[in-house]
């Protein structure tokens, strides 16, 4: 590599890959552009253009089958795991489309981690290894001691390091819905994302477990940029400080009607169907 | 009128009293009749399994009666002489069931994985119904195939083997491997070329259930090996297959029951020896079902009996490994999710 070149991410070399990761200190700036999607013949999203900056909690709201959650599936390349997918666009990390022919998916899907509607830890795996499946999954090798930092912090990070440290052998299974997820978040932030996509990450808990998931949120969100998607109308408001509202008509395919400030978007809406869907007048 | 004696807390009954209630399920009779027919069949195929266990068990009798435990230890099979026993049989039985799994198992596992994981769609029905059809020979035909065209070229095999791994009593061989002329005929009809021809048959098998099992593992969790920059291989290694672990072994099991008491193609290939010997790669061997099939023929009726004997042996090791293989594939699943 000659200097002065652009460092991207796929050249990183071996070394760098099976590193263990070191924290980070702010998120990366994510800006989808033009972005539409498709399944089979079936267009579901339609241009859809959004910038996610760092430091920053976007909330990404609007009625069922609006396509948020196609959108934030598009923003790691998850959307393409489906056979009859396609994707038109750019989705740029840090300036870098990660689309570009040559782009490692798994690499792009590392910095940029998911966590689902439905919690998912892996059955088979005990607490500890639930929070490293990530390294495993990527061939980084760590230390016993390492791992043991490693553990702590990102429990710590996702809000369960209290509840669960004198448990991290038993299965993570046998955790409650909302430790789960708290469980699902520590994992993804074991492979130390920049920026982490949230799929209605509260919508199978009990209002006490979505507190603790929406304290993790406002406490993570200065180190990670984080993308949400939710049906919850308040937690958006609780959260976030970017807003973007989706809407698809009939037979139409989805848009970003209005994105903006939080504050703007609930109070001070200048579309009158964004007015209509934060007032709770349909949706 | 007033409403307060309703309100009334209930006066406090005897405790006896308060019994469960037999309750009528309340069936449409189409319910009914669909109930119980449904029922009469499933013991009818019951009734006539166990029959089958009780007429070969009844047949024992005399058998066991006239060569008590000897008929387990003896390995002879002399009517004539009055010598008769199963030990060589069964060694031989399972030694074949054996090399047809270790041979077929890596073969059906990358078939399903490959199948359920990596094909791309439009190819996934196709294989799957290619796979199916292997099952559908019969096995007259595989044992043809593997006599007249896979045996000439697995001599070679069984030869290598014999000269690099000879040591181990397992691949040696009674003849010289490295003669300038090489006694071919010493590693023709051996338990390790019927269980080449058996694992064809098994391989469909185990490949079926294994299948089925991959494609159940959740997509929840799946994803989540994605999301977090795993490879294919990293999730099938970290999500696919522990969940099918049950799966796995009990596919295994169930086509080892099929290999237990495979016959035609072994007929076919082995050339009978009641040896107890472990050479798998050395001519001749016997099987449990090819020694019915070969001397059921020209039988006495005491002779018979024995037969039927070796039969009932068999009947019980194939159960017993089936049941096994249903325990593992039905707790694979139900309750993977939950295990470990």
């Amino acid at each position: 590599m000659t200097p002065g070149e652009t460092v991207v991410v796929s050249t990183s070399t071996l070394d760098d890959l099976l590193a263990p990761p070191e924290p980070r200190r702010g998120g990366a700036r994510l800006e989808a552009v033009n972005v539409s999607a498709w399944f089979g013949s079936n267009k579901v999203l339609e241009r859809v253009s959004l910038p996610m900056l760092p430091g920053v909690v976007t909330a990404l709201i609007g009625p069922s089958g609006c396509g948020k959650s196609t959108f934030l599936r598009t923003l790691n390349r998850m959307h393409e795991s489906v056979a009859s997918a396609k994707f038109a666009g750019e989705v740029r990390l840090n300036g870098n489309d990660i689309y570009q022919p040559g782009h490692r998916i798994t690499q792009t899907r590392r910095s940029i981690g998911m966590v689902f509607q439905k919690p998912n830890p892996f059955p088979a795996m005990t607490i500890g290894d639930n929070v490293t499946a990530g390294l495993k999954l990527n061939g980084s090798r760590v230390s016993r001691g390492e791992r043991a930092d490693l553990i702590e912090r990102c429990l710590t990070r996702a809000g369960l390091w209290s509840e669960v440290k004198d448990r991290l052998g038993e299965p993570g299974q046998a955790l409650s819905g909302g430790q789960q997820q708290r469980l699902c978040i520590a994992r993804s932030l074991a492979v130390d994302p920049a920026v982490l996509l949230m799929d209605e990450p509260c919508s199978a808990l009990d209002p006490g477990s979505t507190n603790r998931i929406e304290e993790t949120i406002r406490e993570l969100k200065d180190d990670v940029t984080i993308v949400i998607v939710t049906h919850n109308m308040q937690q958006a408001a609780r959260v976030s400080q970017q807003c973007a509202f989706f809407l698809a008509t009939q037979g139409t395919p989805g848009i970003i009607v209005e994105a903006g400030d939080t504050e703007q978007i609930f109070n001070d809406p200048k579309d009158s169907r964004t007015s209509d869907y934060v007032n709770g007048r349909f949706g | 009128m007033t409403l307060a004696p309703a309100l009334a807390p209930t006066p406090a009954v005897e405790p006896d009293d308060d019994q469960p209630r037999d309750i009528d399920p309340g069936l449409s009779p189409a319910d009914r009749l669909f109930q119980h027919s449904a029922r009469a069949i499933g013991l009818t195929v019951l009734a006539i399994f166990g029959s089958i266990g009780i007429f070969l068990g009844y047949q024992a009798i005399p058998t066991f009666r006239h060569y008590g435990w000897s008929f387990f230890t003896e390995n002879e099979w002399q009517p004539q002489l009055d010598k008769l026993g199963i030990s060589a049989v069964i060694l031989g039985t399972v030694e074949v069931a054996l090399i047809a799994i270790v041979v077929s198992f890596p073969l059906a596992l990358l078939t399903a994985l490959f199948i359920s994981e990596y094909s791309p769609a439009r190819l996934k029905s196709g294989l799957v119904s290619l796979v199916d059809l292997m099952a559908a020979v019969p096995s007259i035909v595989y044992g043809l195939w593997a006599f007249f065209l896979l045996q000439p070229r697995a001599i070679y095999v069984s030869r290598w083997l014999n000269q690099h791994l000879g040591f181990l009593p397992i691949f040696k061989v009674d003849a010289d491997p490295n003669a300038a002329a090489w006694q071919q005929s010493s590693y023709t009809s051996s338990a390790f070329i019927a269980g080449l021809a058996v694992s064809m048959m098994t391989i469909p098998l185990a490949a079926a259930v294994m299948r089925s099992v991959f494609a159940q593992a959740p997509l929840g969790e799946r994803e989540a090996a994605f999301a977090l920059g795993a490879t294919r291989w990293g999730m099938i290694r970290s999500v696919v297959i522990p969940f099918s672990q049950g799966g796995i072994i009990g596919g295994s099991m169930l086509a080892l029951g099929r290999a237990l008491g495979e016959t035609i193609a072994v007929l076919l290939i082995i050339s009978p020896a009641f040896d107890l010997k472990i050479r798998m790669l050395e001519v001749g061997t016997i099987t449990t079902s090819s020694l019915i099939a070969g001397l059921f023929g020209d039988a006495t009726s005491a002779q018979l009996s024995a037969l039927l004997t070796a039969g009932f042996v068999l009947f019980c090791m194939t159960l017993a490994v089936n049941t096994f293989a249903a325990v593992f594939v039905n707790r694979s699943r139900s309750g993977t999710a939950t295990e470990i």
